[in-house]
């Protein structure tokens, strides 16, 4: 009941837990280099250690999804990801969608369909969103529900955003053909095919 | 699509951004990250700091090591209760509702007992919540159990174990309603005594936890003049005048700040052990600290909501006439009092008569002490209840008539030609349009096809059954006009504070008192502001959440930042007018009866000579050339009271399909028109509507607090507490009728609660009709496929109340695999 997280309860207090490694990644553009202690999740890497306080944690049984980023383009709970299992890979959270001043379309998309209220499961649902039509560049109402069952909000009853994220899906798939979307490519590489053939709406 | 009932008639309110789907100031920070929640907060010096929290409901610490954990690295101190017992206080309640009420001592830390699992028992510092966190697994507790009670009825029966053995009784407090005797209706006993139609039914409100995104978080600063508390509080302002009583510390020397926050939902609206602890730590240590709960703390600590066994008795004639309403509640407060935790039923009690024309009304509430988490506000606090009740025994009422229950509403509800109506309670509801409502929402539901169809389905034994839920709610908020707190023995007032500041550049400071955490105030109150002033929408900045800032409130719940607060700030911005009003005259060389004032700028009448507010506020900076005996400012301040409540209404209709081979209920469709007065903002108002749907429609169908019979919280992670996920919940229908409040000069209402308040039962009345053939005429909430399954298998009654757990990380039951696995 005291435990923090399952990931820390795990661990006993001993001296290994000074013990570091040593871990390579890129999170947003930027290189960093950093020994941690090997039990350190993700989420907590990012926002103690690096300053990127953009995501946050909601839970500590990976059910709310707040805490979501990107692993090499895909969507991960990073408080189920240790940081040094990120070693050598490419994270992307919230703070590294806008581009030179422009917001991503799904940033766009949740502004102007009221897709958030209190903001804190935002960052999270933002990230599952654009991995979601990644994966699946026109999904029906179903489909978005479904694709973010693993992103709890308590605000909004999810109505706008499942209409932001249809909304975005029409805004990333007419701009996919043109290749004028940055961050569909930065974020998800391997995804930029099926996304610019999947343009139809 | 909303249809306007009474046309605005009042001159004074502009119209130009009210009424505007402006798109959020706030949004910009927090679709890019660019966010403070209190967790975020790194000071230079700061420890964290950890709880460890007891495992077992009611017990004895016989013993309590630290020295193990004190000696680990990077922890720099351990606290028990007996450290803290003579600096902690007690944690306040400011709501006694009664003058005998019994209120027992509640300690932030446990001293040598402990009351619900849960409750905290030692404290960690250390240079890192992972150090707090490792030397919370070397404190060493022993603990004697003490006998425990944990469901009501056994607590109030002679003989139960007591919580506080030193209150004597496990009873908080009676409290009665009787418009008898209030002088507001007749005597229900008489009603009762020659009904010609008597209903009864018990209802259970299950416990629910609000389950606010953002776990709590607390930073407190020693090293100021001040203290300075960060919180993800609902009430800052609260809070500092409730830390000061509590802990004597000279009130202006505490700053609070509740800087982004998560939500609330009256989850947030307390002051919490876990902020006592870090202020208290931080003092000790004279440097800063932070304490930031996991989930799993915040589900079996923070305050939970509900709670409540109601019996409910309605009396009618054979044409369907109401005559009388009896309520016998029974209010779980957990092992001790929050901040309003004996009032929350109370909340309720002028609710249940709802918007019907009962002639006799009795509420009586009794409220009881258990070994589990304390209770407190939730979305609605009282009124979700109170609704519930009401629209289901309606429900039980039509189907013992054999009415429709439409129509059996639509006979004893108030017209809307009886407005003003004051009710059985003695409650004035200023206007309102129930027919209107009713009317937009069937014909969006299409109900007499849905009725058609679930005749169909009956008829031909079809295997989905259909229903359809009706709720035609009212609700009270706007929290409050301060005599009525006064008459309830609420220990605050209910009035709210602004500012408006002009700048010298034209641009203006909205100073509120209303903290938001969510709900938009930044742009509701720009837009407000805007139209008042005659100030673009942009060059409007609103200060809030910080007590040196904003240094007056009564902070945000009970539906009422916009029917209060900003009300505050309209009248805070016509004293900015009437301040200018001397100076635009001075300065346009004419009398102050001469100008005229529309949109931002004086005009002397029948001239095109004029000053803007702008100008003025230029001219009143160098404050060259003012009027004799004129101060150089146009800032301004307001306190407002309310004279009235806000009564929001609506009628929400659910249709829902049951699988009456597996239980499990699907919603087909739900339509909500709410009548919230003059809108604002419509695409924030519709947000408002969208959460509180899903929070309403969550009670009905999916969430329970579950202790088992050690008291141990079962659904204490987010997979056993079932939070709906999108994949859960349908797409939702609304619209609005408007009928403007007549109790403040922008006609608006309160949202902030209304979805929540009318799902419940619209849902709840849809899953019993579509079963009600078999014989059922009520299932327990959550209407869980299990729950439905048993009614429909008639084994519902025979079983104990107590339900399963939720569907994740828990819910395997030991007492029945095979039903889990099947």
């Amino acid at each position: 009941m005291s435990d923090r997280s399952p990931a820390v309860a795990a661990q006993p207090c001993a001296r290994e837990v000074r013990s570091v490694v040593a871990i390579r990644m890129t999170v947003d553009g930027t290189q960093y280099d950093d020994d941690v202690e090997p039990r350190m999740l993700l989420v907590h890497y990012l926002r103690e250690r690096l300053g990127k306080v953009g995501t946050v944690v909601g839970c500590d049984t990976s059910n709310c999804g707040a805490c979501t980023v990107h692993l090499d383009g895909h969507s991960v709970k990073s408080c189920s990801v240790l940081a040094v299992q990120a070693d050598g890979h490419e994270v992307t959270t919230v703070e590294g969608l806008a581009k030179d001043g422009a917001l991503h379309p799904m940033q766009q998309a949740f502004h102007e369909n009221h897709a958030l209220q209190c903001g804190f499961c935002t960052p999270g649902m933002i990230m599952q969103a654009i991995d979601l039509l990644n994966e699946n560049p026109n999904p029906d109402e179903r489909a978005v529900r479904e694709g973010l069952e693993g992103n709890l909000c308590r605000c909004t009853g999810y109505q706008n955003i499942v209409q932001a994220v249809l909304d975005a899906a029409g805004r990333m798939t007419g701009r996919a053909e043109s290749d004028v979307e940055p961050t569909a490519e930065a974020v998800s590489p391997r995804h930029a095919a099926p996304v610019a053939g999947g343009a139809g709406g | 699509m909303t249809a306007t009932i009474d046309a605005p008639d009042t001159p004074d309110v502009p119209t130009a951004e009210i009424g505007k789907a402006r798109r959020r100031k706030e949004d910009a920070r927090l679709i890019t990250g660019r966010t403070r929640w209190t967790d975020n907060i790194q000071l230079p010096g700061m420890m964290h700091m950890a709880i460890l929290r007891s495992p077992v409901a009611h017990a004895k610490i016989t013993n309590l090591d630290t020295t193990a954990a004190r000696a680990l690295p990077g922890v720099h101190a351990v606290y028990t209760g007996a450290d803290l017992a003579d600096e902690q206080g007690s944690l306040p309640c400011a709501w006694p509702i009664t003058a005998d009420m019994k209120a027992p001592q509640h300690p932030s830390l446990a001293v040598d007992t402990v009351r619900f699992a849960g409750e905290a028992v030692a404290v960690v510092v250390a240079r890192s919540a992972y150090a707090a966190a490792d030397a919370l697994e070397a404190i060493d507790v022993d603990y004697e159990d003490l006998p425990l009670v944990l469901d009501m009825e056994s607590a109030l029966a002679d003989g139960s174990p007591l919580v506080h053995p030193d209150l004597g009784t496990n009873r908080n407090a009676v409290w009665v309603f009787d418009s008898g005797e209030a002088g507001t209706g007749d005597n229900v006993d008489d009603a009762i005594g020659g009904a010609e139609v008597t209903v009864t039914r018990r209802f259970r409100q299950q416990r629910l936890i609000p389950a606010f995104m953002e776990p709590r978080s607390v930073v407190v600063d020693p090293t100021g003049e001040q203290f300075t508390v960060w919180s993800a509080t609902q009430i800052p302002h609260v809070l500092r005048v409730m830390m000061a009583l509590t802990l004597g510390i000279p009130e202006h020397k505490l700053r609070v700040i509740a800087p982004d926050v998560g939500g609330g939902f009256g989850g947030k609206l307390q002051l919490t052990p876990e902020e006592v602890l870090t202020f208290l730590v931080a003092r000790r240590m004279g440097r800063p600290v932070k304490y930031t709960e996991s989930r799993s703390e915040s589900l079996v600590s923070a305050h939970h909501g509900r709670d409540q066994i109601q019996d409910i008795t309605i009396t009618a004639t054979r044409d369907g006439a109401v005559t009388g309403l009896k309520v016998d509640l029974m209010a779980d407060m957990g092992a001790y009092l929050g901040l309003v935790t004996p009032g929350v039923p109370i909340l309720g009690a002028f609710m249940y008569n709802s918007i019907y024309k009962f002639p006799a009304y009795r509420f009586t509430c009794t409220n009881v002490f258990t070994n589990k988490t304390i209770t407190d506000a939730y979305r609605g606090a009282g009124r979700p209840e109170a609704t519930f009740a009401i629209e289901r025994i309606m429900d039980e009422l039509a189907a013992e008539l054999g009415m429709d229950p439409m129509e059996l509403r639509r006979k004893n509800w108030i017209k809307h030609e009886e407005f003003p109506f004051t009710t059985v309670c003695g409650l004035t509801y200023d206007s309102g349009n129930y027919e209107a409502a009713t009317e937009r929402a069937m014909e969006l539901l299409g109900y007499d096809a849905l009725r058609m169809e679930q005749k169909q389905r009956r008829e031909r034994g079809d295997t989905v059954q259909l229903g359809i839920g009706i709720s035609t709610y009212t609700e009270m908020c706007g929290l409050a006009p301060s005599r009525v707190l006064g008459s309830l023995s609420y220990g605050a007032g209910g009035w709210e504070h602004a500012a408006v500041r002009m700048l010298p550049t034209g641009k203006v400071e909205v100073v509120t008192g209303s903290s938001p955490h969510g709900q938009g105030h930044e742009t509701a109150w720009s837009q407000i502001i805007s139209d008042r002033l005659g100030v673009p929408f942009e060059d409007i900045e609103v200060i809030h959440g910080d007590t040196q800032t904003s240094h007056k409130g009564l902070d945000t719940y009970g539906s009422r930042s916009l029917s209060v607060g900003a009300i505050a700030a309209v009248k805070a911005a016509d004293k900015v007018i009437e301040k200018a009003r001397p100076i635009a005259a001075h300065m346009l060389e004419c009398g102050e009866d001469d100008l005229e004032w529309d949109a931002g700028t004086f005009t002397v009448r029948g001239t095109s000579n004029s000053k803007s507010i702008q100008d003025i506020a230029l001219a009143v900076f160098a404050a060259h050339d003012l009027p004799d005996g004129v101060e150089p400012n146009l800032d301004s301040e307001a306190t407002y009271d309310p004279e009235n409540f806000s009564f929001p209404h609506g009628t929400h209709l659910c249709a829902a399909e049951v699988d009456t081979e597996t239980g499990e209920v699907k919603l087909r469709s739900y339509i909500a028109v709410d009548d919230v007065g003059v809108v604002v903002n419509p695409m924030i108002v519709d947000g408002q509507v969208h959460g509180g749907l899903a929070q309403g429609i969550a009670q009905a169908l999916f969430e329970e607090a579950v202790h088992d019979e050690t008291g141990t919280l079962v659904t204490g992670t987010l997979a056993d507490y079932l939070v709906p996920s999108a994949s859960d919940l349908p797409a939702f229908t609304l619209d609005r009728t408007e009928s403007r409040a007549t109790s403040n000069p922008l006609g608006v209402k309160g949202v902030g609660e209304a979805g929540t308040i009318a799902s419940t039962p619209a849902v709840v009345n849809a899953v019993v009709d579509a079963v009600r053939q078999f014989g059922i005429v009520d299932i327990e909430m959550p209407c869980s496929p299990r729950r439905v399954w048993r009614a429909l298998q008639g084994v519902a009654d025979a079983e104990p109340t107590a339900p399963g757990p939720g569907g994740g990380l828990g819910s395997i039951d030991a007492n029945e695999p095979q039903e889990e696995v099947q």
